[in-house]
């Protein structure tokens, strides 16, 4: 059987396994590169607003227990811009207010609420007894308790060891207030941290005038 | 076809481990599903133990059936098909052992952590630095083997299921290494290098091309072998295989951030992504109808073989999944879908009804092959098309009323303008389907039982050392070899 001429080349790459895997590896880089580079190069160049901070050594601790319990399983962190959305949840979420997010939390299904402007809500004694028994005070809810975080305590040199590698890449802790953290974490117990973590959600948004133009990391 | 006598045999040993292995965590990853979904609606069956609580098992589930059952299958059909499609042996017997015994590790050591609470918490991506640098070490072996059985093979053209795994193997390599940068603090923490915005792109650009390239090119890839093989009959056309090929490996990479739509990612990425997930319906449609039309007339074997039936219904999800995928993606139908469990029930729809079924199938058209003696009861294979067929209606069925439900009680506003249901009232809503879903993965699972109780019967020969290694068939050389899709004679002498 015979092909037509233009056929000939697609018949070399169907028989040349190298010229195949080359081709292939190129095809597949590029929708990555296209959208990931420029992004990539813009959270480079442009700095945080004013009032966006990394995370406290408490709110730090909060955090990483947030991400090892898997709350972003069942809690979105990132409102839309959608009219019912903002309606329920605050002011929509934009990008300078996780840049200090390693590993985002955005989430991907909501069994429960958001939670990105959840910060002040509730009370802390609520927010404490809601996570230790989460049906006494919302009894239709299906929420998982975490008991077990009232009882462990954070350890101050992990913590350290933890604001040293976000140093490491870029986040800007000082040695004065890694070496002040094991002050803000005496006594303190995985409750308490998840609970300064999840109060201080969403209170970094940037003033209305960081805001035009949908601003951008 | 001619061939010579040769002492040369298929390497099948190996392909029988990772038989036994994807099955074995096809049951295992799908118990901690159904566990999990019991949990949804009772929330105390964790009995107070942190290791066994909803937020910490859920990824068990998805890398469980992904990776440890999907990801086996994957790489045990893939040496089946390298050696028979290039008729030759497999290269590098070692090695190739050294994949199945690094994947298994790095299979049980995730599922064992990752309760635990060591997580980078990137989904699919979850398992902590070092397990993953065990991943890395294995695929690139996996990719070594696969390529050197390709370079010594002796058929010229290279079949199009081998285009499918190879793509399969370099993306997703690609995939995990660049999603998984991070900075270890200890063995148990780790800090990705990208933060806010661009690790959510990064992650949905790896969570999206997984799916791609794992749970698509890979399944394609063992599609595009059995499905002529069981129908006994060349594809229906070969070329449109190949043109589909290039389609879908391009156009799935810009799709990505279709999971992001409305969220604080720029615009322009989004609207991107929106288009491109459009456009990857044809490949993807394409695939499926190749696949469909290849069994125009031997639709009668569809009365005899469960395996055939199995992966007849794959496609039709396949095409189904694949047309919801892309109306999820536009942004009016995002809006409404996103975050509910509409999301949970188009994941299960494409894996439980295109991915699940055609391992199923193909499982059930290679196992005979593979351990030298005909399944051990048809009639479990029949029991198990049909649980399985119901427990995928039934949970996706239940998980799209619920979605829906959600969608529509989120964005419900009354005259004066205010919001019309509280969060709780939405998931009072959809609680009872929330049961329907458990018992939908009650069936599967029961399904699954089913068929590692066979297969393990089937086995029974292959266990007390009575298999004989098929000779590998050495064709005769030809000039000008032209693509020629496989013949029943060609595709794996049994």
């Amino acid at each position: 059987m015979k092909f037509p001429i233009r056929y000939r080349h697609f018949e070399k790459i169907e028989k040349h396994a190298w010229l195949l895997g080359i081709l292939t590896a190129f095809m597949v880089s590029l929708g990555g590169l296209a959208e990931i580079t420029p992004l990539f190069m813009e959270a480079h160049r442009v700095q945080p607003a004013d009032n966006i901070k990394p995370y406290g050594p408490l709110r730090l601790a909060g955090r990483d227990i947030y991400v090892r319990e898997g709350c972003h399983v069942c809690h979105s962190q990132m409102i839309r811009k959608l009219q019912f959305e903002t309606q329920r949840y605050g002011p929509y979420s934009v990008a300078s207010e996780s840049v200090y997010d390693r590993p985002f939390q955005w989430g991907s299904k909501r069994t429960g609420p958001d939670l990105a402007r959840v910060g002040g809500k509730y009370t802390d004694a609520w927010q404490r007894e809601h996570l230790i028994a989460p049906r006494s005070l919302v009894p239709e809810s299906n929420m998982p308790a975490y008991p077990w975080l009232a009882e462990a305590t954070i350890d101050p040199a992990d913590i350290q060891a933890r604001m040293r590698a976000l140093r490491a890449l870029g986040d800007p802790y000082s040695s004065e207030s890694i070496a002040e953290a094991p002050e803000a974490l005496k006594n303190k117990t995985e409750l308490d941290a998840l609970v300064a973590y999840l109060q201080g959600l969403g209170r970094n948004r940037p003033s209305p005038d960081a805001l035009k133009g949908d601003a951008v990391p | 076809m001619p061939m010579s006598q040769t002492t040369e045999t298929y390497d099948d040993q190996i392909v029988r481990l990772f038989l036994l292995a994807a099955v074995v965590w096809g049951a295992i990853g799908m118990s901690v599903g159904v566990f999990a979904a019991a949990q949804l609606y009772w929330p105390s069956l964790n009995f107070g133990v942190p290791w066994l609580t909803f937020s910490r098992i859920r990824p068990d589930h998805t890398f469980g059936v992904i990776f440890a059952f999907g990801g086996s299958a994957l790489i045990g059909t893939c040496y089946y098909i390298v050696q028979r499609t290039g008729h030759t042996r497999l290269a590098l017997g070692r090695l190739a052992r050294f994949t199945f015994w690094g994947w298994q590790t790095a299979c049980v050591l995730a599922m064992v952590t990752m309760p635990l609470g060591l997580t980078q918490s990137k989904e699919y991506a979850e398992p902590e630095w070092w397990i993953d640098i065990l991943i890395a070490v294995t695929w690139v072996s996996f990719g070594v083997v696969f390529f050197a059985t390709l370079a010594r093979r002796r058929v010229q053209h290279i079949y199009v299921a081998n285009w499918y795994y190879g793509a399969f193997i370099i993306a997703v390599g690609l995939l995990h290494i660049v999603n998984n940068m991070v900075i270890p603090v200890s063995l148990t923490k780790s800090y990705p290098i990208y933060s806010g915005a661009v690790d959510a792109m990064v992650q949905w650009w790896y969570g999206h091309n997984a799916v791609a390239f794992f749970l698509t090119a890979g399944f394609l890839g063992m599609m595009y072998y059995f499905v002529p093989r069981q129908a006994r009959q060349p594809l229906w056309s070969y070329r449109f295989s190949i043109v589909n090929f290039w389609a879908l490996i391009s156009v799935y990479m810009w799709a990505g951030s279709h999971h992001l739509i409305y969220t604080a990612l720029p615009d322009w990425v989004q609207s991107v992504g929106v288009a491109f997930s459009l456009v990857l319906l044809m490949p993807s449609w394409g695939s499926a109808a190749n696949g469909l039309l290849t069994f125009n007339g031997s639709w009668h074997r569809l009365k005899t073989d469960p395996a055939a039936k199995f992966m007849v219904l794959s496609l039709v999800f396949y095409a189904a999944a694949t047309f919801e995928g892309s109306m999820m993606a536009l942004k009016s139908v995002n809006s409404l879908s996103h975050y509910t469990d509409w999301t949970v029930a188009h994941v299960h729809s494409g894996s439980l009804g295109w991915v699940a079924m055609i391992t199923i199938g193909s499982l059930y058209a290679m196992a005979p092959r593979a351990l030298g003696k005909p399944m051990y009861s048809r009639t479990a294979m029949e029991v198990h098309f049909w649980l399985h067929v119901a427990g995928t209606l039934i949970y996706i069925g239940g998980m799209w009323a619920a979605g829906v439900m959600e969608g529509v009680m989120w964005r419900e506003t009354l005259a004066n303008g205010s919001l019309a249901y509280s969060f709780m009232e939405s998931l009072m809503a959809i609680k009872p389907l929330y049961v329907v879903r458990w018992l939908g993965g009650l069936f599967t699972l029961a399904g699954m039982g089913l068929m590692l109780w066979n297969l393990w019967h089937t086995a029974d020969d292959a266990r007390a050392h009575l298999i004989k290694p098929i000779p590998v068939p050495i064709p005769e050389p030809t000039h000008d070899q032209t693509p020629q899709p496989l013949t029943a004679a060609s595709g794996g002498a049994s």
